[in-house]
């Protein structure tokens, strides 16, 4: 019982578990229904903007744009599945995506080329989240509180920045990248970033010890506390990772507008936290799923697509999310009643 | 009493959660006029069954009569209308809203149907106010000011704005100081002469003896004992059948040559103030010392503090002699020890996680490198864990709470062996397990103490301290006040020391 070796595959167990199976079974049999349900949904989504507007829709130019839409909320949607799988909530990601964006973009920044451009947009995320972290885990606050008032103030710090003025990108390196020379077998840069976050944002809560103690910070914080899980470290690395994540989108926000403005990651906050939990992750905590995450966002922009290519306002996009937030916690409430 | 129907009687109530079965077909029978007792240890029972009395649990199974009439308390309106109030031990009262606006909340005089006529509120208040006792009460305070003791009397107030019949009390006498329980226990002499049946908890005996009429005993979801006079019972008899066995045992045999060698764990001069008086204790590697006391003893308290889970305004904790950092589990969990605390769903497990998840919690570095849980070597593990204590059932891939509470307090248990823990801390470890799973528990405890284990053993079960232990401590109001061999004791001596100062007849 005290050595490190793990011990022998053949001679554990007769049941064959699921890390002896090939891949594709081993993905099947943690596919859930719910994952299931979502894909059909996306399918179905697929098909209805196919059939309404079959030349618009599938173009190659339309699936990439919807795509990188997807990329700057997706990767604050990662961030967000960690806190909320905590049992937390970061209100302060669209502003701290807009605080990111102006500071970087500042006269002052831009004069370091790419690499000031990126490193500021990461540091001011992971900043901000560094307080939000502190104010949460050491500090007792509620991270409703903690967070809005982030929200606040960041936006706040955001516009004093650009005094309400866009801040135009003049470093060919950043615009290069929104380019179409840049797309890489014709996908863009920004969805390869967005790609990248998802599969080490599923790595990270499926396979570390730092994501298994998320999930039980978020399950249980007593039980985990008294486990000898430090819960309180646990918290402000999680409001980091999220920090961090809005750094990222910042950046990619910034590529894909050119600019930075102290408007960006407008309303971020809820349709993050309303994809993590069509998604399927817990808002009580104890249950994260990036998997699920990633099709609530793909979901949400590719109405938003559909929508605007049929030319219908976005005032009735607006209601038919809320429609879909609530038939989708419903659907999952009955799913999670029944088995 | 009267010999017709009695105002409540409650017949074969069950009650299930997942996982534990809270009440197993309790009886209770409630005259008009009579202040009836219920006793109980913690989860007993107790609660869940006054629970079901107020409308808030609907019973599984079961008949509740009032007045000889069947009835169905659907919810706590259903129960109030009867004329069923409770007054809870965590009081349920809005602090933000004044004396008045609690004791009429849900059914507040109004003009017009909606317009809250507020002078009327206060006026009747107050009336309430002074027949218990206390007309210095004002009706329009915040109720967040009030002392505890005060709160107790706005709770009653309210329970009195209703046509009464029945008044269930969660021990109202925790919070008060002994004028204050004078006062109480004249109000429920008042209420009892006007024919007002009192349901009265207490695990103090001594009020049971002075204002009881009979006394119900609740034992593992049972009523072990109805109807028994509450004056004439003699207290020893109470207490075993509050703590004692209706089976009996098989405990594991103690080694012959006993424990030997340097305590593992030494506890000197722990104290915390308010909870329990500086004590000494050592535990060596093979033994199991066990802490007797009935609830509020701290026992509990004790176990926290050693596990760094409280901090303690005086003394240490050494683990081979080096002294733990106070008030830290982490630096608790690295010297060795374990904890498998009282309450299992709240403290110990994650719920929504499987057997596998919840014994290696605790290890995780054991199965990762870099932070990269290997996790065929991680169910690998905890299969060897939970086969040792022969977890049924015998696949870690299930979700811990379709297990049995005997087989999830293994998987604690399977936790901390896990981790190689070299002290564990065991609070009430049988608390909801089946009585026939238990035996099989203590032969697991007994195992892992003949493995090189030091364990100490919290319970409010004397047989048990008694049959599993080596050496106990009897602790009586946060004092310990007597340590012996256990073979040295018998329950009844255990039962006097822990009674102490109480007539015992």
């Amino acid at each position: 019982m005290t050595q490190h070796a793990s011990p022998p595959r053949d001679n554990t167990d007769k049941v064959p578990s699921v890390g002896q199976l090939p891949v594709w079974r081993g993905l099947l049999a943690h596919a859930d229904v719910r994952t299931l349900s979502l894909l059909g949904v996306l399918v179905a989504l697929i098909l209805i903007g196919g059939i309404t507007k079959p030349d618009e829709f599938l173009d190659t130019r339309n699936l990439q744009l919807v795509l990188t839409q997807a990329s700057v909320i997706g990767v604050v949607t990662v961030g967000m599945t960690f806190v909320i799988t905590s049992g937390g909530i970061d209100l302060s990601v669209g502003a701290i995506v807009a605080l990111s964006s102006v500071w970087a973009t500042t006269v002052a920044t831009q004069e370091y080329g790419f690499a000031g451009i990126l490193f500021t947009a990461l540091i001011v995320g992971i900043g901000c989240g560094l307080v939000n972290g502190l104010l949460i885990a050491y500090g007792g606050m509620v991270p409703f509180i903690a967070t809005l008032a982030m929200l606040a103030s960041a936006r706040g710090l955001a516009l004093q920045i650009t005094d309400g003025k866009t801040q135009i990108v003049t470093v060919t390196g950043i615009l290069d990248l929104g380019e179409r020379d840049s797309y890489v077998l014709g996908i863009p840069p920004l969805v390869i970033v967005f790609a990248v976050v998802t599969v080490l944002g599923w790595l990270i809560l499926n396979r570390t010890t730092f994501g298994r103690r998320t999930v039980a910070v978020g399950g249980n914080a007593e039980a985990a506390r008294l486990a000898g899980i430090d819960v309180r470290r646990q918290r402000l690395y999680l409001y980091l990772l999220s920090g961090l994540c809005c750094g990222i989108a910042a950046f990619l926000l910034i590529i894909l507008s050119g600019s930075g403005q102290n408007t960006n990651g407008n309303l971020y906050e809820l349709d993050a936290i309303a994809a993590a939990i069509i998604g399927g992750t817990l808002l009580s905590g104890g249950r994260g799923t990036i998997t699920g995450s990633v099709l609530g966002v793909l979901i949400f922009t590719t109405i938003t697509n559909i929508f605007a290519l049929n030319n219908l306002q976005s005032d009735v996009q607006q209601i038919a999310k809320g429609a879909i937030i609530v038939a989708a916690v419903l659907v999952q409430r009955r799913t999670a009643s029944t088995t | 009493m009267a010999p017709e129907s009695p105002l409540l009687s409650m017949s074969g109530i069950t009650k299930s959660f997942p996982g534990v079965r809270a009440l197993d077909g309790v009886d209770l029978d409630v005259q008009a006029g009579e202040v009836h007792c219920l006793l109980g240890q913690n989860g007993a029972g107790k609660s869940t069954l006054i629970k079901v009395l107020a409308g808030a649990h609907e019973p599984d199974t079961g008949t509740i009569r009032w007045h000889g009439e069947e009835v169905t308390l659907r919810s706590p309106i259903a129960a109030m209308r009867l004329g069923i109030a409770t007054i809870y031990q965590e009081l349920d009262l809005v602090e933000h809203l004044s004396v008045a606006e609690n004791v009429h909340l849900g059914h507040e005089p109004t003009a017009a149907g909606f317009v809250v006529r507020r002078k009327t509120a206060r006026a009747s208040t107050g009336l309430l106010l002074k027949r218990l006792g206390h007309p210095e009460i004002d009706p329009a305070r915040l109720v967040g000011e009030l002392s505890a003791a005060h709160r107790q009397i706005v709770s009653m107030a309210r329970a009195l704005s209703h046509d009464v019949r029945l008044i269930v009390m969660d021990e109202p006498s925790a919070a008060l100081d002994p004028d204050e329980v004078d006062n109480l226990f004249r109000i429920v002499g008042d209420l009892t002469a006007e024919g007002v049946a009192v349901v009265y908890i207490s695990h103090r005996l001594e009020e049971i003896r002075r204002i009881g009429d009979r006394v119900t005993v609740l034992k593992d979801g049972r009523a072990v004992a109805g109807g028994l006079p509450a004056k004439s019972t003699p207290t020893r008899e109470v207490v075993a059948l509050m703590t004692g066995r209706n089976v009996e045992y098989i405990f594991p045999e103690r080694p012959a040559s006993g424990a030997n060698g340097a305590p593992v764990l030494e506890v000197q001069r722990l104290a915390r103030e308010g909870e329990f008086a500086p004590f000494d204790l050592e535990v060596r590697p093979g033994e199991i010392v066990g802490l007797a006391g009935l609830v509020g003893s701290g026992r509990s308290e004790i176990l926290e503090t050693i596990y760094g889970a409280r901090k303690p305004s005086a003394g240490q904790v050494r683990v081979d002699g080096r002294v733990l950092r106070p008030g830290s589990v982490r630096a608790a969990v690295r010297a060795g020890l374990g904890l498998a605390p009282e309450e299992r769903k709240a403290q110990a497990l994650l719920m929504l996680e499987s057997v596998t998840r919840n014994v290696s919690v605790s290890s995780m570095s054991r199965f990762s490198h870099g932070g990269w849980i290997d996790r065929g070597a991680e169910k690998g593990a905890a299969r060897a864990a939970t086969r040792e204590l022969s977890l049924r059932p015998d696949n870690p891939s299930v979700p811990i709470r379709t297990l049995s509470g005997g087989n999830q307090q293994k998987a604690v248990l399977a936790r901390w062996l896990l981790r190689g823990c070299r002290v564990l801390l065991l609070d009430e470890p049988t608390r909801g397990v089946d009585v026939g799973a238990r035996a099989e528990l203590y032969a697991v405890i007994r195992r892992l103490a003949d493995e090189g284990l030091a364990v100490l053993l919290v319970s409010s079960e004397v047989p048990e301290v008694l049959g599993l232990a080596d050496r106990v401590l009897v602790l009586r109001e946060g004092r310990v006040v007597h340590s012996a061999p256990a073979r040295e004791l018998d329950e009844h001596r255990v039962l006097d020391l822990v009674m102490e100062g109480s007539p015992a007849s």
